[in-house]
């Protein structure tokens, strides 16, 4: 189980719900990924359209948690008024704090991101802030009051992987308590396997399952590739060396001496 | 009286808040709102009045990841 503030998980894939086919696809998803928790958004509703509304009524038939981001918001304050708003529509205290910085790269305004979690925590929010692997801010929002930390693999759908493998694993290492949730940036399952394996507590993956030819077997496929990731995790893999090293016994080996 | 609705002018002729969005179309969904950036609480709105040019969100669960 998977400890995430007052909330023990099973599932260590949690999954966005954008850029899906259809919604029928998308509920498809999430059953084929066995995911307990699912990304959610706001978003301006027209009163023509109700688009919002039919949304919602499906993500509550899927019986899932959701956790609602801040996307597309560049200042603190936007971010803690959306915070605020989404608190207030889907009824939880969790909020994946993202405060954008750059435009190209969708990567954190990580000054923001720690002024707004605090700012947050502050009010009882229980905040999953979207930051970077950098050491010295992850400090910071453990100071701020946040549980859990969720370091970028790579820029948002760019499909990459775990791009900066180094500070990735040196802030596993740092922060051997504290969950850790890749979020990003992953494009195939053997992605998310490497994470687990490396000791990340779980992944949240939206492009890669949703814009997949067939999204409901890729989610699958990311459900088999997480379990497996934890149970090699688990089962405390080999360090790697640079020489070879015989897995067959020397001792009785033919035609020698 | 004039207001911006998500971005878009819109007329209301109602100035407090719960009766300005059942006026614009919003009476029975899930929303969320803000004026002029700043988050009114449900339990607020009825209490809230509009000015003209005031800016009003009306926000609802969407997609995200």
């Amino acid at each position: 189980m998977l400890p995430i503030y007052q909330t023990q998980l099973r599932s260590r894939l949690m999954l966005g719900t954008a850029r899906y086919p259809s919604p029928a696809i998308l509920a498809e998803a999430v059953r084929a990924a066995r995911a307990e928790v699912v990304t959610v958004s706001l978003r301006r509703e027209s009163a023509g359209e109700r688009a919002g509304q039919a949304f919602w009524s499906l993500i509550r038939e899927l019986g899932v948690r959701v956790l609602p981001n801040t996307a597309g918001c560049h200042s603190v304050k936007e971010a803690v008024t959306t915070a605020h708003m989404a608190r207030e529509v889907f009824g939880t205290p969790w909020i994946k704090l993202e405060v954008i910085g750059e435009d190209d790269t969708l990567q954190p305004d990580v000054f923001g991101l720690v002024d707004a979690a605090r700012s947050l925590c502050a009010e009882g929010f229980e905040v999953f802030p979207y930051t970077t692997e950098d050491l010295v801010v992850a400090e910071r929002l453990l100071s701020a009051g946040c549980r859990v930390l969720m370091p970028w693999g790579a820029p948002i759908g760019s499909g990459r992987g775990l791009n900066n493998l180094f500070g990735l694993k040196a802030l596993r290492a740092h922060f051997p308590e504290v969950p850790l949730i890749i979020d990003a940036g992953l494009g195939v399952p053997s992605h998310a396997a490497q994470a687990l394996e490396l000791g990340f507590d779980a992944v949240l993956v939206n492009t890669a399952v949703a814009q997949a030819r067939d999204p409901v077997q890729m989610a699958g496929a990311f459900a088999q590739a997480v379990e497996a990731g934890f149970a090699a995790r688990q089962a405390g893999p080999i360090e790697p060396r640079d020489l070879a090293a015989p897995s067959t016994p020397l001792i009785g080996t033919a035609f020698r001496g | 009286m004039k207001i911006l609705v998500n971005g878009a002018w819109r007329d209301t002729r109602s100035a407090e808040l719960t009766r300005a969005l059942e006026e614009l179309g919003y009476g029975s969904t899930v929303v969320s709102t803000a004026v002029n950036g700043e988050f009114v609480p449900l339990a607020q709105r009825a209490e809230t009045r509009l000015a003209d040019g005031d800016r009003l969100e009306v926000l609802a669960p969407m997609q995200g990841g």
